[in-house]
Order: structure tokens, then sequence, then C-alpha cells
């Protein structure tokens, strides 16, 4: 363990020397305010330190003290439901100890060293057993079963092996390897936040992640252990979309980074998610939430560490054999922290001011997304998903952030401006985004929805791309030029986009949309192009086909409850086959 | 008595350089002392061995390297506060400038102010009548909210601002509230515009000012929103008030600081400011807001000017991303004398879903507004589209559309600097609006909504 002394202070940035025996990326306490930072550069016995408190009234002479040990997180039960800062420390506890306002150099344990959790041991004493084994237990809340599992790297018998209550500090037994040495086991265990936790291999992914948004499922689906990107301009719903999706998603697992946003966002996430309901489980969602917070108003160095801590967090659940969806909101954050550092080490740099090596550490970051055969001696699969929010510049995504993602995910929902000051939500544009993924989960949709799903993605797609050039059209010579059959074709792309993608968050039953619910909206709104096609063919007026009062039924059967939607559909089609069948009689008359 | 040090090295711009300095801190505050005995304040940007990179928050003229003597004060800047600062003037840098008696602090609060924490912020949710239609009815103010306007060069936003300060009011309460202004690099006459607004309606017993007007020092704009901020929390936290932080214009704020960072030679972000510009900018806007367990609270409204009306120049850029939503003035609209000038689409309040409804406004205000929102947007696409095609190319329904358009800028948005709408009016105005659609497009209203407003009304 080395001291040095403060040679230089510069925002985050401080310089000590008498640094030679600390390594990199060690933690160091700077000063007697004992504040938390990380050594990211050495020159010979000067390190570069950045400090993740406030720095102002240090100075120069002050000491710096290594303590020897890489940045880490405590993984143990009592992270479900809990706030962190972006170096893993418990905002609930601070504020009872320090107030409503952060102070600096604080020292909270991660976890709760007090309270007791029972665990209900699995593994039998004799077992052999390796990194990644579940030992036990802990129900830690009424959704989550906290499996408890031997660290990765450590191996041997199993001695012993308690049952009863804990803190996660207490010895639970222990290991004793073939030569003898013996490991202490207990509900906690720690791991350095820049380092992947380890799996067996990774698998490919085939299985989508249902999120309960239209838009997302139906027209650009993501997998489990798939990773996507939402960019868009301020006020285009980028923070809506991603609370969403923490809120409906189907995972086991959620962890939310509030990454230098907006303080009352994480609020509200405190907030409401107690007080909703999991569709999946009918527990409230906090029972599965782990959030990540340093709003914008926190020390920047923090944040650059924020989506590590989630990242790693997020990978030790998924070592549990879950299913984890990680939301980092925002990248574009992340990326301007990084660049601050970046500046204050008077580094070279790349476009836009953004250091050299932002793409690959971007690429890093999503890579740790997956779907995995996680460690251990069973064959457990489990996933990752990883959905990041950028927020580029202006809404122009040729800036380096946006481009260093979208060359790594495999989905993009392009959020975009026009469509927000439309009121139409979630904004995402359906001419621009992509999923890669769309071909690949077709097979399971077509399996377990609908065997007509696939066809009606490609239709409702086609529809909505034949709008497009058809608007230019219109742009040009006027609606009266288009021929009936455009004309409908017109009619029936309104109606997907206003009855069928626009969908509102803050609705009790419309926020969350069941693949069944998806798949009979799009037949509806197909079977209305269909039949009225067929009307069109027979010599009907597209005008009255256009006007017919059951397109206004279709228009609210995203409002129909869950458990009425087969009755519901049933009385809309039929009333819809009626009302164009009379259409289709009363011909135009000459 | 603290050391003084004859060690000036270098003066360039903002920027001094002190050599074989001890014991200097990050953020330290220090006192520059001319040959005549005039003092002027400054900071530590960066120590470096022994020596002190030091910026100061007045213009750098008379300093002399040889004569001039620094002292370094042991204390970050800090503002005194008490309750007396009510109805008093300072300058940017928190000195009385109105003649009165120097203030006897109650206490001393550090301006830069400390993070507040995540955890101890209690969500807005208190709808604040601001009186104008375009803003409650549609972009809805609630208190502990930051809702900035983004005007440009010869828009009217003293006035809208002035109006929402005018006539702000939670109703049904009667608790403490006051003002807090700041002016940062704006004219005279339009500091003296808000003080003048400000008096008629008696308000100004109830507001602090912090002015720093064009002819001050620019950089000495750097510290004036943080001084206004620490008395809006003082007055909030401590007093138990609610605090209105008006602060005009970001736009100088933010050219201040890019002075002082290209001074400093700093790698610069886009369009020259420094990469660091929304870290600085947050650190000012989040500390709007409410905090668990105080009955105060900081609502703000800042006011930037967008250069060339450009949405996407950094300083409306990052504020937008920080901001919860904004109020976005249009040219257009101006020209044609619609007052206040709100382009309500791309206008936006992002807190505004948790403070309407039943109980807090009425129950057909989420519902009005989506489909107000949905049919304005639509009627503005069809009006387009007549300039190009004429009328004639437009269908009947799209017709009515337009003439949608046009009525809703005319009665809905347009309501004149001093006319005070209640919430029911602003909403009937929506109705009566949305009449002259048929009923079958109304796709975002309920049907009871439908039912009990839309049906009974004449058109």
């Amino acid at each position: 363990m080395s001291i040095g002394k403060i040679v230089k202070v510069a925002g985050p940035l401080v310089i000590a020397e008498g640094m030679r025996d600390a390594n990199m990326f060690d933690v160091v306490r700077v000063s007697e305010k004992r504040l938390i930072g990380e050594i990211i550069e050495m020159h010979g016995d000067r390190a570069s330190v950045q400090v993740y408190e406030e720095t102002a009234g240090l100075g120069t002479g002050e000491r710096v003290e290594s303590t020897g040990m890489p940045l880490s997180v405590e993984l143990g039960p009592g992270l479900i439901r809990g706030i962190f800062d972006g170096i893993q420390r418990p905002l609930e506890k601070i504020m009872q100890k320090t107030g409503n306002n952060l102070t600096r150099g604080i020292e909270v344990p991660s976890l709760d060293r007090d309270a007791k959790w029972h665990f209900y041991p699995t593994a039998k004493t004799g077992d052999a057993l390796t990194g990644g084994d579940v030992l036990g237990y802990v129900n830690e809340t009424d959704v989550v079963k906290h499996k408890i599992m031997v660290p990765p790297g450590v191996s041997g018998v199993l001695v012993e092996l308690k049952d009863g209550d804990f803190t996660v500090t207490d010895e639970i037994g222990y290991l004793q390897s073939e030569n003898g040495k013996k490991t202490v086991l207990t509900l906690m265990q720690t791991w350095p936040v820049r380092r992947g936790r380890p799996y067996k291999t990774k698998l490919s992914p085939d299985m989508p992640l249902v999120t309960g948004q239209r838009v997302i499922d139906s027209l650009f689906p993501i997998a489990k252990g798939g990773v996507a990107a939402i960019p868009g301009p301020f006020g285009s719903g980028k923070t809506v979309t991603q609370h969403q999706l923490a809120k409906w998603a189907e995972a086991d697992i959620v962890v939310y980074i509030g990454c230098g946003e907006r303080g009352n966002e994480m609020t509200d996430v405190l907030n409401e998610f107690p007080e909703l309901i999991d569709p999946h489980t009918g527990k409230s969602l906090m029972e599965r939430t782990v959030l990540i917070a340093n709003t914008s108003d926190m020390p920047v160095a923090a944040r650059e560490a924020s989506i590590y801590t989630g990242i790693t967090i997020a990978e030790y659940f998924r070592d549990m054999g879950y299913s984890v969806a990680l939301m980092a909101d925002s990248t574009s954050r992340w990326a301007e922290a990084l660049r601050e550092m970046s500046g204050r080490l008077e580094e070279m740099p790349g476009e836009e001011g953004y250091p050299a090596y932002l793409g690959s550490r971007l690429a890093q970051f999503y890579e740790r997304a997956g779907r995995v055969k996680v460690l251990g001696s069973g064959d457990t699969e489990a996933s990752l998903s990883v959905i990041g929010a950028v927020s580029p510049p202006g809404g122009d995504i040729s800036e380096p952030v946006s481009q260093a993602t979208l060359r790594i995910v495999k989905v993009f929902w392009g959020l975009d401006s026009a469509l927000a000051y439309k009121r139409h939500f979630p904004a995402i544009n359906w001419l621009t985004s992509y999923s890669l993924y769309a071909d690949s989960l077709g097979k399971w949709f077509n399996e377990n929805v609908a065997s007509g799903w696939t066809e009606n993605r490609s239709r409702i797609m086609a529809l909505l791309s034949e709008e497009a050039s058809l608007e230019e059209i219109v742009r040009l010579v006027g609606m009266d030029a288009l021929s009936p059959g455009d004309r409908l074709k017109m009619e029936a792309a309104r109606s997907i986009r206003e009855d069928f993608l626009h969908q509102l968050a803050f609705h009790e039953v419309d926020t969350y949309s069941s693949l069944k619910k998806q798949y009979l909206m799009m037949q509806l709104v197909l079977m209305f192009y269909d039949r009225s096609a067929d009307a069109l063919g027979l010599g009907a007026d597209i005008e009255k086909l256009a006007a017919i009062p059951g397109r206004e039924d279709i228009g609210r059967f995203k409002y129909v409850p869950e458990k009425d939607i087969d009755a519901e559909y049933k009385r809309v089609s039929d009333l819809l086959i009626e009302q164009i069948e009379e259409v289709a009689s009363q011909k135009e008359e000459f | 008595m603290p050391k003084e040090y004859r060690t000036l090295q270098e003066v360039a711009g903002p920027l001094l350089l002190v050599r074989d300095v001890e014991g200097v801190k990050y953020e330290e505050l220090g006192e520059i002392e001319l040959a005549n005995g005039e003092t002027r304040r400054c900071r530590v940007l960066e120590v470096n061995g022994t020596n002190a990179l030091v910026q100061l928050f007045e213009n750098s003229q008379g300093i002399n390297l040889s004569s001039s003597k620094v002292r370094f004060l042991g204390r970050q800047m800090e503002l005194g506060v008490s309750p007396d600062m009510l109805g008093r003037v300072f300058d940017g840098l928190g000195r009385p400038i109105d003649g009165g008696p120097e203030l006897i602090p109650d206490k001393r609060m550090d301006v830069n102010g400390t993070p507040m924490n995540p955890a101890a912020r209690s969500y807005p949710q208190e709808f604040i009548q601001t009186g104008v239609s375009a803003i409650d009815g549609l972009n809805t103010l609630v208190r502990g909210q930051k809702l900035p306007i983004f005007s440009a060069s010869g828009l009217p936003h003293a006035q809208l601002a002035a109006q929402i300060a005018r006539q702000a009011k939670v109703r049904g309460t009667t608790e403490p509230f006051a003002v807090v202004f700041a002016a940062m690099g704006i004219t005279f006459e339009e500091s003296n515009f808000f003080v003048e607004s400000f008096r008629e309606t008696g308000a100004l017993e109830r507001t602090v000012m912090f002015t720093n007007l064009a002819n001050d020092p620019a950089v000495e704009r750097i510290a004036t929103p943080k001084m206004a901020l620490t008395a809006a929390e003082y007055l909030a936290f401590d007093l138990g008030m609610h605090v209105l932080v008006i602060l005009t214009d970001i736009t100088n704020y933010a050219d201040a600081l890019r002075e002082i960072s290209a001074a400093r030679k700093e790698v610069p972000g886009r369009r020259g400011y420094p990469g660091y510009m929304y870290t600085d900018l947050a650190s000012i806007y989040e500390r709007a807001g409410r905090q668990k367990g105080k009955p105060g609270s900081i609502t703000m409204i800042p006011i930037l000017s967008m250069p060339e009306d450009d949405k996407t120049h950094p300083i409306p850029d990052l504020t937008g991303y920080i901001t919860e939503g904004q109020i976005i003035l249009s040219r257009e609209l101006y020209r044609r004398s619609v007052t206040p000038p709100i382009d309500v689409l791309p206008s936006l309040s992002r807190l505004k879903d948790k403070g309407i409804g039943e109980g807090k406004t009425r129950e057909d205000h989420s519902n009005t507004m989506n489909q107000l929102f949905s049919a304005y947007a639509r009627g503005k696409d069809a009006k387009e589209l007549m300039v190009i095609l004429g009328e004639a190319a437009l269908t009947d329904i799209d017709k009515l559309y337009a003439k949608f358009a046009d009525a809703f800028e005319r009665e809905y948005v347009s309501q004149g600097n001093y006319t005070d709408r209640s919430i029911e009016e602003t909403l009937d105005i929506g109705w009566r609006l949305l009449k002259i659609l048929p009923r079958s497009e109304l796709k975002r209203i309920s049907n009871k909504l439908l039912e009990k407003y839309y049906d009974n009304l004449n058109a």
C-alpha cells in the first residue's frame, strides 16, 4: 500500500506523487476528507487519479492513500429495491445519515451489514463445487429468489454449510480445496467493475424480450441477450420509452442506470415502480428492480463508473440463471464524462474532442450483454439484454457517440421529433428504425403467438413504406390525384399509425399490450384493408369505405382490457365485415 | 491575516498565474489588491505544484505584475443570507447595489451548493396555474419544475416571463412565496422592465434581485446564477417558501463560460463551448426541485435566446436535455401578432402528466390536451399543403383541420399579456375549438368525456 502527496488539482483530476507502488485502477483515498478516487494513469511515481467526489478545497501536499484494490461492487442480498450512486453507495442510507444533500467522503457499506437474511442451503456437504455453483438461496423479495453462488475462480469440496439467519458478512460455511486450502463462504461476494464476470460459453439469442410495446415487439423486436440503442433529440421520449421498457419488459431482473440525467426521473421511478404491478408475477415492479443513480449534478467522474457498476450487478444476476435487462440512460453522458477526463489528462482528442478510445470502450461495454451458459456444473442458460439511450446533440446522429453505438448494436429505435410534436408516442420512426433480430425471431413469433405473425409484420411494414412514398405524391399534386387503391393504402397506413403504433404510456390498459393483443390488432387493420380492397374491386366508393363507423372501433381496441380481447375482436371484425359489405352493395349509381 | 503573495506571473484575459504559493486549495476564493487599494475577487481554477491558476471575477484592468498583491481567503465563494434579502437588489457577486444597508447575514452559504440526493427528492406534482392557456392547458407547469423559455433576439420572452411571475398561483393555497431574479448580461432596459413589472403587482418586496448587466464584467456572470440559487435554496429549504427563480439570459452565461475555457486553452466541444458545459449547466438547473420533509420548493424559469433561432445550438440543446421541458417562442407567430407567441408543438412539459387530471385540474385535461396537440399538428400540415396546392386540393376533413388550426392560434394561444385565464376557462376554450371537428375524429378522448363535454356543446 502506498501513500503519496497531491501535486496538482484540476477539477476531478488529481495528480499525486510518491505512488510508485500503487497499481493501475487501484482505488485511492484522497486527503483527510477521504474522497474516493481511482488511478487512471501512471508516470514514474506520479499517478493521475480521477476523483469520484467534488474536489473543491483540495490542495497540494495533502495525502493520497492507495487501498491496493480495484474499484469493486458488493454482490449479495440487499441489491434489489435499492438505489445506489455511481460507485454503489446506498443513497437511502446516505440520506438517513447526512440529510437531503450529498456531502463528501461518506463511508457507508454498499450492502447493509446489519440486515439478516434467511439462507436455505441446497448444496450438500461433501459435494465438489466450482465457481458459479449454487449453494442455496435467500428469498430477497417476493419475486426474486437470490441464489448464493460459489464465487468465480473458487473450487473445492463443501465441508460445511449452515442453515439459518445471516448477515451478508457472516460465515455460512466453507470449501476445502485439494491442497487443503480453506475458503470461507459468505452471502456476499465482491467483483471488480471493469472486468466482465466469467461465463462458460456465449450463445446466439433466440427468444424475444417481450416488452408489451407494440412498435417494438411487432416491428422492431429485441432478443433476450440482445443490445439496442435509442437515440433521439430531447423531448422525443427517450426516457419515457426507457421507463416503459423497465416497467414491462419480460425480464426477471431489471437494472436501471440513470447516468447524468435528471434527478426527478429517478424520483419518478422510486415513487412509481413500487405501485405498479408486474403482469407476469402479480407483484410490485420494484421487487425486481435495482437502480443506479448518478444524476447530472453529481460528480462527473462517478458517472463514468456508473455504467460499469450497473452492468456488473446485472451480470451477477445473470449468473444465477435469470433473464436480466439493463437500461442505461444515457450513454452520451457517460461518453461526455470520458471526454472531460480525457481533456484534463491532456490526451490527444479524436472526433469532437472525444478520446480516440471512445468506440472501443463502448464496444466493450455492450459486449458484456448476451445469452450465455453460466458457470457452474449445471447447464443453465441466462441472458443479459442491454438497452442504451443516446442523446445526440441536436438529434443529429452523425456525431461520434451515436455512430460508435450504431456499429455495435443490433436494434436501433430511432426517435423522431416530428412524431413527438404530433404527440405520436412512442415516437419511434418506423422508416429509419431497424432490428436485425426480426428474421431470426420470426420463427418464435410464428410458433408461439400465431402462425401469421411474420406475414402480418411484413405487410404492415410494406404499407408504411408505401405510405411514405405516396405522401410525397400527395404533397405535390394533392390527395385527389391518387387512385382509389392508393387512397385505401393511405387510409390503412393511417390506421396502422394511429390505431396500432400509437401507444399511450400513461393509460392504464394501453401501457402494456400482450403479444396476442398485438396480433389481433394487426389482424383488424389488415382485415379492413383486405375487405375494402375487395369492395373497391366491386366498385365501392373509397370515401364511404374510409368513413365506415367500424374504424372508430379499431381505434378503440387498444383500450380493451386483456381479458376481453377475444370477444371484442369478434365483435369488431363482424362489424367491419358487415359495414364494408353494406358499402359494397350500394355501389355508386350513375 | 492570510498570507499575501506578490508573485503574479501572468495575466491573460480573466486568468492569472501566481507562483510560489503554499497551501492553496482548489476552488478557493481569493482577493487581488491593486496598488491603489482597490480589491477584486477571484477563485482558484487549478493548483499545480507551487503554481496557482486563478480566475478573476472582474476585469483585469490596472493589475500590475509587480505591485498587485494576492490573498487567498481559505474558503470558497459564499453568500450571506437572511430573510432581509427580500426586496433587495444585489450585483452579480452578491453585494448590495440598491443603496440600502449591508445585510447582516443569518448564515453564510457556499454558493456552489451540494448535489441533492436523488432519494431525497420529492416528485413535483402540484399544478401551478399561470393563467396562460398554452402553458396551463398544453405544457403544464408544476411546483419544483425547471421549465426554460427558448426565445431568440427580438422575441417578447421578458413579457411572458413577467406574465408568469405575475399570475402564477397554486390554487387553494396561501403559502409564502418569493421570486428570485438573476439578470446575466442583459440590458438595463430589460432588467428594468422586470423591476417595474414586479413593482406594479407589489411583488417587489418579495423579490431578491441579482443583476449583472451587459456592461458589467462578463466573468462575473459565472457566479451570478449560483448566487441567485443559493438565495433561493435558503428561502425554499430553510424558510419554507415557494420560490420562483427567473434566470435571464443563459446564453450570456454560457458565453462567459466559453471565454474562460478559451483563455485556459482547453480542447473545445461544439462551437467552441467547453466539453463540460452540460455538467456545468446541470449544476445550475438541477438545483430546482422539492425535497422530502421540506415545505418549500424551487421552480425555475431560465430564459435563453437561441442564436439564429437554432434549437440545435449547444446552449438550447444541452439545456433541453437537462430541463423538464421547454416553452418555445416562434418568430412566425410573433409576426402574425399572436401574443404570447408560444409554438406549442415543439414545446413540452415533462412533468405535466403527474400534475393534471381529476383533483388537480379536471378529469378531461389529459385527453383534450392530446387531442388538441394532434389536431393542431394535422391542421398545420393541411395548411402547408394548402399553400402549395390551394384550398381545393384538401379533403373536406382537412379543410376542417385547417380551420381548427387558425382558430386555435387565434383563440387559444393568442390571449394577450394581461389575460389571466383559469384552468377551467382554458379547458372550455379547448372544447369549443374541438367542436369544429366531427366526433369521429376525436380518437384520443374517451367516450365518457365526449358525452359529458362534447355532445352538449353548441357549435
